[in-house]
């Protein structure tokens, strides 16, 4: 059923569809809306969960853990500050392999105080050991939470849905509402390996030591090396299950693609632009308007970004001219982490081939600033005439 | 140890003797129980246990008498500051770490 809604209504609609039993969010601005959804949905009954208002985000997600660990389908929601405040029990979630999924709504992190648009407080997170997935519209808001959550619990890792705020959280637009006993289809109930049980105590996550150790069945149990190396391990191997996840989602809905990368008119294309989000889907317009005067450009978005599709990303950039990544975030002191992670995974499949593409960072919309596409036009277009400069450069910047 | 994949990837553990890992030699002070004092030595019955009950490590057996295991006591001390009759007394490990030298 096409209907049209914000994309926070996107996202709680896809919560509801997955019948996640726990809830447990703080709001913040712009992520308020899709809480305030779960809650009108639990209180009208539309959906059978518990939902625990809590005083902090940092509680948000200890209860999430908690619910977890006892075996139940969770959900939360944040954005910026809010993110950052559960900095400590993200990776905490990571390190207990719950698979928890959250939306993280995108805004700029303070100081300054900010409340629009960047992906700052995201891309921040990117070593905690959640995957990320980036989400262009609302048809992707929708789909990837339920995916996610397939994924997560197929591979017992926590997943951030990112979306950008405002510009997706509070913009209509239409989208297909999957049905019900379609996503019953595709994503069984929540049977976890193991659940806290009171009748067998035992102890999760408490000290465990450098060494590995004679557990009291005298078996060996894991050091906490072996636990975070497995968790490095899963997270790599989660990419084959992302694409697993794609493949059984679009036998359900008849929709999908390439699991890790959206690319637009890249095939012939000697110059690619690629973003995060809905950046993306502006370069599109950049990249019609710079096809009719005969350049040859495409446009790559990155839909996963943890774990990082590296062979995939190399294969797609391979013997173009020219990579240009254009950010809302940047790794301060060097350039945008995108942007990093690229020239990583090119040099790692590329290097030695002659066909190392000149890589190009632009950094866009920081707290908000307007990305005017005529502006994005310019800057990808000066781009393909070679590089415009060494640093990361500010489109918009008015210093 | 259950079978599920979950379990061998996280951070699990029972309740039991060596919950937190062998001792090592870091221990300062050892429980050392008089068994005049002892309320099932001395009655020669299932009695008391309070050591056992309280003791974190759970490496003090339900037996007469009952038996510490040092692998994995920590030598906190809870057992001595619990017994009804004050049986166990905490005796610094030094004096064993002399006595096992002397044997040597």
């Amino acid at each position: 059923m096409q209907i049209i809604e914000d994309g926070n209504t996107a996202a709680a609609l896809g919560v509801r569809l997955c019948r996640p039993q726990v809830i447990a969010a703080y709001p913040i601005t712009p992520q308020t809306p899709l809480t305030e959804k779960l809650s009108e949905y639990v209180e009208e009954g539309s959906l059978a969960a518990e939902y625990i208002p809590v005083e902090s985000e940092h509680s948000a997600l200890a209860v999430c853990i908690a619910a977890s660990s006892a075996g139940s389908r969770v959900f939360t929601a944040t954005s910026a500050n809010g993110l950052l405040y559960m900095h400590e029990q993200i990776q905490w979630a990571a390190g207990a392999r719950l698979p928890i999924v959250m939306c993280v709504v995108n805004r700029a992190v303070g100081a300054p105080w900010n409340i629009w648009n960047d992906q700052q407080d995201s891309i921040s997170q990117r070593d905690t050991g959640w995957i990320q997935i980036y989400c262009a519209d609302h048809q992707q808001i929708i789909d990837t939470v339920i995916k996610a959550y397939w994924l997560a619990e197929k591979v017992s890792i926590p997943i951030m849905v990112c979306y950008d705020g405002y510009i997706l959280s509070h913009t209509f637009m239409p989208f297909d509402l999957p049905q019900q006993k379609k996503v019953d289809a595709f994503l069984p109930p929540f049977k976890p390996d193991y659940a806290l049980n009171p009748d067998e105590p035992a102890n999760l996550n408490t000290v465990t030591l450098p060494d590995v150790r004679v557990d009291v069945h005298g078996e060996l149990a894991h050091g906490y090396m072996e636990i975070r190396y497995l968790l490095q391990k899963d997270t790599r191997l989660a990419l084959q299950e992302a694409a697993q996840a794609e493949k059984r989602f679009a036998e359900v809905f008849g929709r999908g693609g390439d699991p890790y990368i959206e690319p637009y008119l890249c095939d012939d294309a000697e110059y690619i632009a690629v973003g995060l989000g809905s950046i993306t889907y502006q370069l599109r317009v950049c990249v019609d308007e710079l096809r009719r005067e005969g350049i040859k450009v495409g446009v790559m978005g990155v839909r996963y970004y943890r774990p990082f599709p590296d062979k995939v990303i190399a294969g797609a950039l391979k013997g173009k001219k020219a990579v240009i990544v254009f950010e809302k975030a940047i790794s301060y002191g060097y350039e945008g982490a995108l942007a990093s992670d690229l020239k990583s995974a090119l040099y790692e499949y590329l290097a030695g081939t002659g066909s190392l593409p000149v890589i190009q960072n632009y950094i866009a919309g920081i707290g908000g600033r307007e990305i005017r596409t005529d502006n994005l036009t310019k800057a990808l277009k000066a781009a393909t005439k070679g590089r415009v400069a060494q640093e990361p450069v500010w489109i918009g910047l008015k210093l | 140890m259950g079978t599920g994949n979950y379990r061998r990837k996280t951070s699990h553990s029972e309740h039991g003797p060596g919950d937190g890992g062998s001792t090592g030699s870091w221990r300062v002070e050892r429980p050392f129980i008089d068994e005049a004092l002892c309320i099932p030595c001395r009655r020669n019955k299932e009695a008391c246990f309070i050591c056992w009950l309280y003791c974190p490590e759970i490496v003090i057996s339900r037996t007469i008498p009952p038996v510490v295991d040092l692998e994995y006591c920590k030598g906190c001390g809870i057992c001595a500051e619990e017994c009804p009759t004050k049986a166990i007394t905490m005796v610094d490990e030094a004096r064993f770490a002399h006595d096992n030298k002397k044997k040597e």
